[in-house]
């Protein structure tokens, strides 16, 4: 059962004249990867809030973890988003007055799944924080306004993974961190994914990340009709 | 969420505290509002408790009990000597107390009464009055003074202490009897009524502050008004006919002595009523029944009275209508009360709204976690009732510490008590709508950001 599964999504947003996006077919399995890449304002971040069911969407367009997100209420898409995805995003991705472990733990006080499969959350936060090459008792007592942007975006990725979700969405998370940075966060995401068969699908402009996916996808190759 | 909530607050505790202050004190105001307008109430309704009919000269009846209870104004003219006798002996009357007014001491006003007064007079619910210290006057004693908790605490007046009255029921007197001085012989346990505020003298020395002054001890007539029995004579009469010009509290010396003097006659003799002294004015009698069905007959029967114009105050009757004059001015209080509270709410609003532009990351950032746009108002709206729930409870405690700081002051000027130990359920529900008022306001911020979370979705565009 594909994870992800895309098929004839067409959103446009309120008072657009055309499509904002047009996606004709796209597939995602258990602990497969995949990069997504196009430039600047093509549509991605919208392709991304379908998925996460932010926006609705037509049934049968969209289908995470075996469930068509077009079919359900806005409540039962919320619960569905804490349950199965994780998400990180550029910037702005924690609660400013939160510590990081706070943050991490932060899916865990919205999906009951999500707290049961992490056991511990604290624990498992720890964990966590501590594989992506952090002090996890800096980030017990530091809160996120405090972090570097680095920290921050590893903090984020912590957050995604923790109660192990079955898709993780990351729209540019690596373009507030230079290049060492970049390759050791994209490792440890990947490493942390596939450790917990999750599936990844990875939005960026940045085509030099390419190499570090099994697949690669243009943004404007899923696209039937343009946007632009 | 609560937990959330309070966390979230705590990083904008500046602000927050502020708003928490602002509640915090229009809460104060309410609830002082309404314990002042209970415990004004309760002073009264406590003042006039056992007491079925207040009789005095024709009057408004609520100036009647306003000067004759509880000591503030006074009636107009006075009523006779012979009209108390008449209403002592009238079927039905258990028992009745002379009382007269017009005096101060220091501002406190000071009846004169004799000794059943402390036998019949109760307070809060029935309660007798007790001495904290000395004795009663002994009847007939016209030097002797009874203070009220009050009036003793306020000036250290012990048993013993040699007090001077003046003229008028104003604080600010002219007029100093300092011929005719008091000795304190008891100070009166406090009550929490009016008569914690009064100095309690006899018939006679109440008279004796206004008798002529310059009167010779030595005077014959003082014996002949101990060996004759005052109220049958025709002399007796005569000096009544006399006197009575002084109840203008002329004290023109001299000219009257002799009336004077044949004041002073019979103070320490006992008229066949067994009253130690008959004066011929009074300005008040307390009247308790026997049998309290018959008290609107025995009302009637003193509103008919052809000897002498006089009205019959039903207590409860005259506070109602009491209630009625001060109802508008507690509305006004209320009002500007409430006033407050509206705008100390409004500022909670504007706090809220105000930081909702600057937490719209926020509230994204908690939807790609997998908070509903409900969760988020309810996030808002916990933030509110904690707003507005802590500000209730230091609310409460300003007005505790203000009612423990004022306290003394409201009670020793106006004879208010403030109630500090509990709420009736007025003041709860007083405090529940408030709280319900914090909450519904906070819908304005809750809806905002409901439609802002909706809009925004996982990104913020601003």
């Amino acid at each position: 059962m594909p994870m992800l599964r895309i098929e004839g999504l067409d959103h446009r947003w309120t008072g657009a004249r055309q499509d904002t996006i047009r996606v004709g077919a796209l597939a995602l399995g258990a602990g497969e990867n995949l990069f997504l890449h196009g430039p600047s304002g093509c549509g991605k971040s919208t392709l991304i809030s379908a998925i996460a069911g932010v926006i609705d969407v037509a049934e049968g367009a969209v289908c995470v973890a075996g469930r068509d997100i077009g079919s359900l209420g806005s409540g039962a898409r919320d619960r569905f988003r804490a349950d199965h995805i994780g998400l990180v995003f550029q910037m702005f991705n924690l609660v400013p007055w939160l510590t990081g472990i706070e943050n991490v733990i932060l899916p865990c006080t919205f999906s009951r799944r999500r707290r049961r499969r992490a056991g511990n959350p604290e624990a498992v936060a720890r964990r966590l924080l501590g594989d992506l090459g952090l002090d996890p008792d800096e980030l017990g007592r530091k809160t996120a306004g405090d972090l570097s942007v680095g920290q921050q975006q590893r903090v984020a990725v912590a957050r995604a993974l923790i109660g192990t979700p079955d898709l993780i969405l990351a729209d540019e998370p690596t373009s507030a961190l230079d290049a060492d940075a970049k390759t050791a966060f994209l490792d440890v995401l990947m490493r942390d994914c596939k450790a917990a068969n999750t599936a990844l699908l990875f939005v960026s402009h940045d085509r030099g990340l390419e190499g570090h996916f099994d697949r690669s996808v243009d943004f404007r190759d899923l696209d039937r009709g343009g946007t632009r | 969420m609560i937990g959330f909530s309070l966390r979230s607050l705590w990083n904008r505790r500046f602000v927050a505290g502020l708003t928490v202050f602002a509640i915090a004190l229009s809460a104060a105001l309410i609830v002082g509002v309404e314990k002042l307008r209970d415990g004004a109430r309760d002073s009264f309704v406590n003042s006039a408790s056992g007491i079925d009919l207040v009789v005095a000269p024709r009057g408004n009846p609520v100036q009647i009990l306003m000067a004759a209870v509880f000591g503030i104004g006074g009636t107009g003219t006075a009523m006779s000597w012979e009209s108390f006798e008449w209403l002592e002996n009238m079927p039905g009357v258990a028992w009745a107390v002379p009382i007269q007014m017009g005096d101060n001491h220091r501002g406190y006003p000071v009846i004169g009464t004799d000794v059943t007064y402390f036998e019949h007079v109760r307070h809060s619910g029935g309660q007798p009055l007790q001495l904290a210290s000395g004795t009663l006057f002994i009847e007939g004693q016209a030097d002797g003074a009874v203070l009220g908790a009050e009036v003793a605490a306020r000036f250290g007046h012990a048993p013993g202490t040699v007090i001077v009255n003046a003229h008028g029921s104003g604080d600010v007197s002219f007029h100093m009897h300092d011929d005719a001085p008091f000795t304190v012989t008891g100070v009166l346990a406090p009550s929490g009524t009016a008569i914690d505020r009064m100095v309690i003298v006899s018939l006679a020395g109440f008279d004796a502050i206004h008798a002529p002054h310059g009167t010779p001890d030595a005077d014959p007539l003082d014996a002949a008004g101990l060996a004759v029995p005052p109220r049958n004579t025709r002399a007796d009469h005569e000096t009544h006919e006399e006197h009575r010009e002084h109840t203008g509290h002329d004290h023109d010396e001299g000219s009257r002595a002799a009336a004077g003097t044949g004041e002073h006659a019979h103070p320490r003799g006992r008229d066949p009523d067994g009253h130690a002294h008959a004066p011929e004015r009074l300005n008040a009698v307390y009247v308790g029944l026997a049998d309290r069905t018959g008290v609107l007959g025995l009302q009637r029967a003193v509103n008919d009275r052809a000897a002498e114009p006089l009205s019959a105050v039903l207590p409860a009757v005259a506070l109602t209508e009491l209630w009625g004059i001060t109802g508008t001015a507690e509305r006004a209080l209320q009002i500007m009360a409430w006033t407050v509270a509206l705008a100390s709410i409004i500022g909670m609003v504007v706090m809220l709204s105000a930081t909702l532009e600057s937490r719209r990351r926020e509230f994204a950032i908690l939807r790609s976690v997998g908070a509903s746009p409900a969760h988020v108002v309810r996030l808002i709206l916990t933030e509110a009732a904690v707003l507005t729930g802590a500000g209730l409870f230091l609310g409460i405690g300003i007005f505790i510490l203000a009612a423990r700081v004022a306290g003394p002051v409201l009670a020793s000027r106006f004879g208010v008590q403030l109630d500090t130990r509990g709420f009736d359920a007025r003041e709860l529900a007083v405090l529940a709508s408030l709280f319900g008022a914090g909450l519904a306001a906070a819908l304005v911020p809750a809806i905002k950001v409901y439609r802002a979370t909706l809009a925004d979705g996982l990104s913020v565009r601003i």
